[in-house]
């Protein structure tokens, strides 16, 4: 069977790639997207620790995470409606000053 | 090799290869479709550890709910190319740094962790779905009733931020 460990450098890899993508991408839906990439990850590891140490405990937590996940997408969708209605712009070098 | 290994290859090398992809398309609509392929790949690594409960939830909630969310809103912005300003190039060479820093961070970590967990191999028996609910509705039943106010802040919070501002 699969070892965990190549489960967790999956994930390690998966949340490194969501890290570079929430630095180098300009437009503010897919920075959101790659949060969203992150928490993937995470929650694969969380499953992985879950099934190797033969407790559930992990799969609730995973549960509560795309929970969290949908109210934070609702959420930050919203932010990201409001600030191309005010600014025109969906690119975060643009979005520069706290005031217009 | 086995045929889980097999299996654990060609999907996590499915997973990479959209999450590189999200990071190279300039389509905000091409990310959201290669960010699907890792949630569907992730799905299938979960049915692989023999979590067939959160595997059903990933598809029906990330790669249905959320994704289509995003799909809508980029539809709504009109979201086109992603244009290039080179404003900040300072923070480039800052960033990748702090990518490589993270990603040996947990390298070393994961070296360091206890053998004993990493070289446990996945049993790939069924983890019951009785057994999930028991815990959630049992052990986790605050939290799990704290979630159903986090949603419904969630979405008061998306509906006052998403309302126009009467005149």
């Amino acid at each position: 069977m699969v070892p965990t460990g190549y489960y967790i450098i999956l994930s390690a890899i998966l949340f490194g790639l969501g890290v570079f993508a929430f630095i180098f991408k300009r437009n503010i839906i897919t920075i959101f997207m790659s949060i969203e990439l992150m928490l993937n990850a995470v929650n694969l590891a969380f499953v992985a620790f879950s099934q190797a140490l033969g407790k559930l405990d992990g799969q609730v937590f995973v549960l509560f995470v795309i929970v969290v996940a949908a109210a934070e997408a609702a959420v930050g969708l919203g932010i990201i409606i409001l600030i191309a209605r005010n600014r025109q712009t969906l690119n975060v070098e643009r979005v520069n000053l706290l005031k217009l | 090799m086995t045929a889980p290994l097999a299996v654990f290859f060609v999907l996590a090398g499915l997973a990479v290869i959209g999450a590189v992809s999200l990071i190279l398309q300039k389509h905000p609509i091409h990310s959201a479709l290669s960010l699907i392929v890792v949630m569907i790949a992730l799905a299938g690594l979960y049915l692989l550890l023999g979590a067939e409960f959160v595997a059903a939830v990933q598809i029906i909630v990330y790669g249905g709910a959320i994704m289509v969310l995003f799909v809508f809103v980029i539809m709504l912005l009109n979201a086109g190319i992603e244009e290039h300003t080179s404003i900040s190039k300072m923070a480039g060479a800052p960033g990748l740094l702090l990518v490589v820093a993270l990603a040996g961070f947990v390298a070393a970590t994961i070296a360091k962790s206890t053998e004993s967990v990493q070289a446990t191999p996945q049993s790939g028996e069924i983890a019951s779905t009785i057994g999930i609910s028991n815990m959630i509705f049992k052990d986790f039943v605050y939290p799990f009733e704290l979630t159903s106010f986090l949603i419904l802040v969630a979405v008061l919070g998306a509906t006052v931020l998403a309302q126009r501002e009467k005149s």
